[in-house]
């Protein structure tokens, strides 16, 4: 268990979680990191620690650089347990002079470990610390992605250590950002983005907008999941400006579940359609696919185009749990259409429009549903409502 | 009218600007806010919000 120097004495020194699968309903399918740091300055100072059940990993890398009593300060950028968990276990051991966090920092760790003897030193944005050669300069980042969270950034080294933003989800010995794919990091990246952060992205374009007047030099970003940004700064930077910004492409995403297949009939004319009108389009039948790989679709798409019959008089609950999952993140305005079969009732149209109306999508036409099993002259109609969706895609939303 | 700002995630609600997403016009002040009305970032509720000079 190798601790790694991301620049002159300082280390990353968090751990690997090889077998994590499920993170609170987020498929992670190549596990993830929980990154600390370790600067080696005058005052020796932790940045963030790991998963509870992580540390004796972290201890086991700080310890190969240095004696754990040697630590003066510990930074706690994000509170949340999979950063902080091992917190009370590291205190313990080093004793810290200060524990540096924001003033919701430490309402949160108060409200986590019921510690109120532990040194706390609250800090607010644009304040600066010295470690000895080198400074800490604490920015605020509120609800990016918790209440509590900030960024420490280190002036000398053009060196930010920005909590969970920036990071992905994805287990590798390799910590740089050069050592693996870039076009794979990306789409962790945006895998992360779409599940966690899309809600706030109000909030980060205002924090992109503060880092470009602070008129910092970045030249790497710790994050505290995955790898360490030093090749591809400005490939990160970028593509969180877009995804804040709804930027999207020409893309459909036709997201289904099926009964006895006319609903499945219905989506693959619609997607035959979409596809005749030159637009990219990807079908998601909601039995084989998490709903944290479709949002991660939904983050670039330009239209979602929803299929579910009528169960009970609502929807399949497939489809209303991933409704319900992704009103949660308030994902940019779309194109939204909605289909479906249905026995008798056939409300499920009406409720998939509904929710796509809650968020603000432009809903193109009236859904279409058809009683049992489409006929072929139905499904040609579904054939043209996708070409109609497809042009409308190519004209923007 | 006051400005408002949640405790929770620093969202600053403005009379004269309302709150589109949740129908409230512009020129609505806070008192007038309904009582399920919450922070448009954070979900927090009324009762969480300070006045504010921000």
């Amino acid at each position: 268990m190798k601790s790694v120097e991301i620049k002159k004495d300082i280390y990353w020194v968090g751990a690997i979680d090889w077998d994590v699968r499920d993170f609170h309903g987020y498929s992670t399918y190549k596990g993830t990191t929980y990154n600390a740091y370790l600067i080696l300055d005058d005052k020796i100072t932790l940045i963030d620690t790991v998963k509870k059940e992580f540390k004796s990993e972290l201890i086991h890398r700080i310890r190969e650089i240095i004696p754990l009593e040697k630590i003066d300060y510990i930074v706690v950028n994000h509170v949340e347990m999979d950063h902080s968990g091992s917190l009370p276990e590291i205190i313990e051991l080093v004793k810290p002079e200060k524990i540096f966090c924001s003033d919701m920092g430490k309402k949160a760790l108060l409200a986590h470990f019921h510690r109120e003897d532990w040194p706390y030193q609250v800090v607010k944005s644009n304040d600066t610390i010295s470690l000895g050669k080198r400074s800490i300069k604490f920015i605020e980042t509120r609800m990016l992605h918790w209440p509590d969270s900030m960024f420490s950034y280190v002036p000398e080294e053009a060196l930010l250590f920005s909590n969970d933003a920036f990071g992905e989800h994805l287990a590798s010995t390799e910590r740089f950002d050069d050592e693996l794919s870039i076009g794979e990091l990306i789409r962790h990246a945006a895998k992360y983005y779409a599940n966690i952060i899309l809600l706030y992205s109000r909030l980060v374009k205002k924090q992109l907008e503060n880092l470009e007047k602070l008129n910092l030099k970045i030249d790497m970003i710790a994050p505290d999941h995955g790898v360490v940004w030093r090749s591809h700064v400005k490939e990160i930077l970028e593509a969180y400006h877009n995804w804040c910004n709804n930027k999207t492409e020409e893309k459909a995403l036709v997201v289904y579940d099926t009964m006895w297949h006319s609903t499945e009939m219905m989506a693959k004319a619609i997607c035959d359609g979409i596809e005749k009108e030159g637009v990219n389009v990807k079908v998601f039948n909601l039995e084989v696919n998490h709903h944290s790989d479709i949002m991660t679709e939904v983050l670039d798409a330009r239209a979602i185009v929803l299929g579910s019959p009528t169960l009970n008089n609502g929807l399949l609950p497939t489809m209303a749990g991933f409704l319900n999952y992704m009103k949660g993140l308030k994902p940019g305005t779309k194109i939204g259409a909605a289909f479906g079969s249905y026995g008798w009732s056939g409300e499920a149209v009406k409720i998939m429009t509904q929710y796509m109306k809650d968020m603000k999508f432009n809903i193109l036409e009236p859904g279409i549903r058809f009683q049992y099993v489409p006929t072929h002259a139905q499904l040609k109609e579904c054939v043209e409502f996708g070409k109609r969706i497809g042009k409308a895609i190519k004209e923007g939303i | 009218m006051k400005k408002y700002k949640c405790s929770i995630c620093g969202y600053v609600y403005d009379p004269a600007n309302g709150d589109e997403n949740a129908n409230i016009s512009p020129g609505t002040s806070f008192e007038d806010l309904p009582d399920d009305w919450v922070c448009p970032i954070c979900g927090a509720t009324k009762d969480q919000f300070e006045v504010t000079e921000d």
